[in-house]
């Protein structure tokens, strides 16, 4: 380890480096710790909800807070239903959005794409929710011919456009960093330019292109305002297979919609944070695998792994 | 009522330049939580404070006194294009636990019926469930159906109202637009089909009908005892008129 000051042989203290490496090292620390605080919070305010519900109520199908009925596997099947549907749609769309522009658009194309779809990423969420309740769930129902629009298709709808300028622009850098020998190589083979993208420069950046989608999903499933406005928010558990076609309630909305109102202490309250435990687990969960994919990926995307 | 509270007090502090008034919304649950923990003077509330809510503030030290401020109203509403003009307590306790699902059960097209409510955190949510999906049985376990949409705000199921054909919903008087139809409620069956108004709410023959309250520590005192004079005399009264909800009768 090195230590801040007495660097060298005869060489004075240096402050000022020493107070920006202990300010960085501070800083550094203090995100750890916020994390773990966060953590311990939820696992304080959420276990009780354990002892308190029996385990068979709280794996029931039936959510009825005010009356004592808190059975979270309709909350948590919601949430993942949306994400599913937004992950099908957002992945194909973000990536040939992605291989377009690194790979065809000439550059002057990608200059105007860039900025533009990064701009998507700074809508605020409810101005989405209010597009999706006014627009997109009138359209959802009389074109599907639906009972309503509000239902999860919707909200995947709207959760895949907030995740696709993330998936786009990690997905976009991950091309990006694959050696401009890859295509060449591919090209001189006698590859047609589409046969370069799709068996080699894609392959290659394989690692990249997982890791935008994890991140994606991860930004998708905790999204909260725009989802509780489209998906109609019924905690329902729908075994037909047109479930994603009908409302359902999800965790981040059950927490917002139930967090204002319950009194501090109550069983309710126990349980939106074990609630919020779950969610923060798939999250987690969701972010590790991530960081695995990019870590197992890294050495090959520098290319010294030829095979 | 945060839209008739707000309207109070904007009118009393312009009249009132020294008296502050901050108000929140948030549901009846929120406000009275806040009274129990001491944080405002006043809490409004749609629906009357639960025992357990009084046992909680006196263990706080907080003496909770009722005052009336108005009546409401809750419409329920459909889609201008339904048929339907009107329900009786039990068909739309029917409709709403689940037992009704189709408009041709009730005198309508063959269309599915579409569920809105407002959130459990919603006085209304409680007021209507109690009057009308338990008709007033203190005994009855009944729940809305688990398909029963939750709409966060009023404006959630205005909005799905003027533009869904299936949907059948209930809100405050004072929030239903004039795009949406307000359907006539009867008691039961052979009973009168009567449509919210200001005149069915104070002859009390519109049957969903409720007193809206607000909360304070202990007999009111001070500028609170003048705020709360006024409004349930002519000028607050006037306000509630204003936005849609029913005036107190006069004694």
């Amino acid at each position: 380890m090195r230590l801040p000051f007495k660097r060298g042989r005869g060489e004075e203290l240096h402050w000022g480096e020493f107070a920006i490496e202990s300010f960085v090292r501070v800083a550094g620390g203090s995100a750890i710790f916020l994390v773990a605080l966060i953590f311990f919070f939820l696992l304080r305010e959420g276990t009780p909800a354990f002892w308190e519900v029996s385990f068979d109520n709280l794996l029931s199908t039936r959510w009825y807070p005010t009356f004592g009925f808190y059975g979270i596997l309709p909350l948590l099947y919601g949430s993942l239903l949306v994400t599913a549907g937004a992950t099908l749609l957002s992945v194909p769309l973000g990536l040939a959005a992605a291989i377009y522009m690194r790979e065809v658009a000439p550059s002057w194309v990608r200059e105007i794409l860039k900025p533009l779809i990064e701009v998507i990423a700074g809508i605020p969420s409810v101005v989405l929710g209010f597009l999706g309740m006014g627009v997109v769930a009138p359209v959802v129902r009389r074109w599907l011919g639906l009972p309503t629009g509000l239902t999860a298709f919707t909200g995947s709808i709207m959760l895949a456009y907030m995740a696709l300028p993330t998936i786009v622009s990690i997905a976009e850098d991950a091309i990006d960093a694959v050696p401009k020998d890859y295509r060449d190589g591919a090209l001189a083979l006698g590859a047609t330019h589409w046969q370069a993208i799709y068996r080699v420069v894609l392959p290659a950046a394989r690692s990249g292109i997982l890791m935008a989608v994890m991140i994606g999903l991860g930004r998708a499933i905790g999204e909260t305002m725009a989802v509780m406005m489209v998906t109609g928010n019924a905690a329902r558990m729908g075994r037909e297979w047109a479930a994603l076609f009908r409302p359902v309630r999800t965790m981040t909305a059950t927490i917002a919609a139930e967090m204002g109102e319950v009194a501090q202490g109550s069983t309710h309250y126990h349980v939106l944070f074990a609630v919020g435990m779950v969610l923060f687990l798939i999250t987690f969960a969701i972010n590790g695998v991530a960081s695995i994919i990019a870590l197992r990926g890294a050495p090959r995307r520098g290319g010294q792994w030829i095979r | 009522m945060v839209n008739l509270a707000l309207a109070w007090a904007e009118a009393y502090t312009v009249q009132h330049p020294g008296v502050p008034i901050a108000v929140t919304g948030g549901g009846s649950g929120t406000g009275i939580a806040a009274l129990i923990n001491g944080t405002v003077d006043i809490a409004n509330a749609s629906r009357e404070m639960k025992p357990e809510e009084i046992a909680e503030a006196r263990a706080q030290g907080i003496e909770p006194v009722e005052h009336i401020v108005a009546r409401d109203a809750i419409a329920v509403v459909v889609h201008p294009s339904n048929p339907v003009e009107g329900l009786t307590i039990p068909q739309l306790a029917a409709i709403f636990t689940g037992e009704i699902t189709n408009w041709r059960e009730v005198g309508g097209q063959n269309r599915p019926i579409v569920l809105l409510s407002r959130e459990s955190n919603s006085g209304t949510y409680v007021y209507f469930l109690e009057q009308v999906v338990r008709q007033g049985d203190k005994e009855s376990e009944a729940l809305f159906s688990s398909d029963t949409l939750l709409m966060p705000s009023s404006e959630g199921i205005g909005n799905e109202v003027r533009q869904n054909p299936n949907a059948i919903g209930y809100d405050g008087l004072g929030y239903v637009t004039s795009d949406q139809k307000t359907l006539a409620v009867s008691r039961g069956e052979g009973e009168p089909y009567v449509k919210p108004s200001v005149e069915t709410v104070n002859n009390t023959t519109y049957p969903i009908a409720r007193p809206l309250y607000m909360y304070t520590n202990g007999p009111p005192s001070g500028v609170i005892r003048d705020y709360l004079e006024w409004i349930t005399g002519p000028e607050g009264q006037a306000i509630v008129q204003e936005l849609g909800f029913i005036p107190l009768q006069r004694r």
